[in-house]
């Protein structure tokens, strides 16, 4: 991308100077990411903005050259892939079953009243909530996949750079992890056809009961 | 009731609308870590509350708390960073912040002294060697960094210490034993700090005023600085005093080797 390479350039050249450049383009897709592989928006906070930082100290010690050749896309989506990687690995030693927390994050807000407004913006709403709670039930392999090419809009070419994988792989990745999120929106989340529901998904049910 | 068929290209569109911009904390935080900008919270000091900057190099810049405003307006001026308010400071940073005024020297507090000249970071970190409760004369750090002329300087530098109190320059005093300037609110507030720290300032500024500059003991011909520990642990029956270094050099006596005592040129 045009706008990348101008900017790998200007890092190369005058690293303090260009990043705050880097951080003002990137902030919002490394949220995004962090947010829908993670399901909370805290997490999210502290994983954007770590990638952020860990870019910019590898950035240090890199000559320029290789700091000018970075794309920067993909690069900075697999230090964000990698840091919701090790953070979910340490939250799921922590959190309890059934736990609400990544629901509500996911866009599950507990009613305060009841009267909701039914109307365009509403579904839109509501459509956003059930995909991004869909998002957690998926393997985190497919959800990587998907988030970063479908959410963030990286290229298949992308997409397997950032997560270190064939582009066979990834393709298929994102053809299953599509037809799932359909079948889980389609039929609700009602475990009709248990997809391979793993303990992520029979922790979420109970949760989602008791929200609706 | 019927459930619609969602289209491929349907979910897709969905899944873009799952972004969301981020938190202006996420963006600012990482240029604090980058030390590309700065946050400052308030801390407990022998001074009262005091404004803490710091970014992920370390502790910037420390000012007598004032108008948020007008704070950040004179940082951004000085240090030509942005700065943002903070509930607190990073928990590791207010422990060993705490430490250090409590005394513990080895509290490892690290510093962001970049923009500052050589000479000034050479001053202020020769005056983190002077030991709590202590003071030495501009002089005396003049000598230690290798510049025993530059003695003016020395108190230029002092006065431009971003960092008072982390970098103590209350613990240098004039040359002629009296208390002298302070960037953070004149003599009077150099005094609170050190008798904060166990030093009797009354009794240091009374000696001076008599013209001593030095004392030594009787039994070992040691000569110190009137303040440093070995100079406090003479008994007042073998105190002896003296009003330039050639004097005690000429009653036999030699310098200490802690606080390492110079002849001081006038200033």
């Amino acid at each position: 991308m045009d706008t990348d390479t101008a900017l790998a350039a200007g890092l190369a050249k005058d690293l303090d100077g260009a990043f705050p450049s880097l951080v003002a383009t990137h902030q919002d897709r490394l949220y995004s990411i962090a947010l829908r592989l993670l399901g909370d928006r805290r997490d999210a906070e502290e994983v954007a903005q770590d990638a952020l930082v860990r870019a910019f100290r590898a950035m240090r010690g890199y000559p320029r050259e290789r700091v000018a050749a970075l794309r920067l896309r993909p690069w900075l989506a697999s230090i964000a892939v990698n840091l919701a990687r090790n953070r979910r690995r340490r939250l799921d030693d922590q959190r309890p079953p059934g736990s609400l927390e990544p629901l509500v994050a996911a866009g599950f807000d507990v009613p305060a009243d009841g009267r909701t407004t039914p109307g365009p913006t509403a579904d839109r709403r509501e459509t956003r909530r059930e995909l991004a709670a869909a998002l957690l039930i998926l393997t985190p392999a497919v959800r990587a996949a998907i988030v970063l090419r479908h959410v963030d809009g990286l290229s298949v070419a992308e997409t397997a750079e950032a997560l270190g994988k064939p582009e066979g792989t990834i393709k298929a990745q994102v053809h299953r992890g599509l037809r799932e999120l359909r079948a889980y929106i389609e039929t609700g989340p009602e475990p009709q056809n248990p997809p391979r529901t793993t303990i992520a998904a029979a922790r979420l049910m109970p949760a989602l009961e008791a929200i609706r | 009731m019927t459930t619609p068929i969602l289209t491929d290209d349907q979910l897709i569109a969905d899944l873009r609308e799952l972004r969301t911009d981020a938190p202006p904390s996420v963006g600012f935080g990482a240029l604090v870590e980058a030390g590309l900008a700065d946050r400052y919270a308030t801390v407990a000091s022998p001074l009262g509350p005091v404004f803490v900057a710091w970014n992920g190099r370390g502790v910037s810049w420390v000012a007598p708390r004032e108008d948020e405003a007008m704070f950040e307006q004179r940082f951004t001026e000085r240090i030509g960073r942005p700065i943002g308010t903070a509930d607190a400071l990073p928990d590791r940073l207010e422990r060993a912040i705490a430490r250090r005024m409590a005394g513990d020297r080895r509290a490892r507090i690290d510093l962001d002294l970049r923009g500052h000249t050589q000479f000034e970071v050479a001053v202020w970190t020769k005056a983190l060697e002077i030991p709590r409760g202590e003071v030495r004369p501009y002089g005396w750090i003049a000598a230690e960094i290798g510049r025993p002329r530059a003695v003016r300087a020395v108190g230029t530098a002092l006065a431009h210490n971003p960092v008072p109190l982390v970098v103590p320059c209350h613990r240098v005093v004039r040359s002629d034993g009296m208390i002298g300037q302070y960037s953070m609110g004149g003599p009077d507030a150099k005094r609170r700090v050190l008798l904060a720290e166990g030093l009797d300032t009354r009794a240091l500024e009374a000696e001076a005023a008599a013209g001593i500059r030095f004392t030594g003991s009787d039994t070992t011909h040691i000569v110190c600085h009137p303040t440093c520990r070995d100079a406090r642990r003479v008994t007042p029956r073998h105190r002896v005093t003296f009003s330039s270094l050639a004097a005690a050099r000429s009653a036999g006596y030699r310098p200490c080797l802690h606080c390492r005592p110079v002849s001081l040129a006038a200033a």
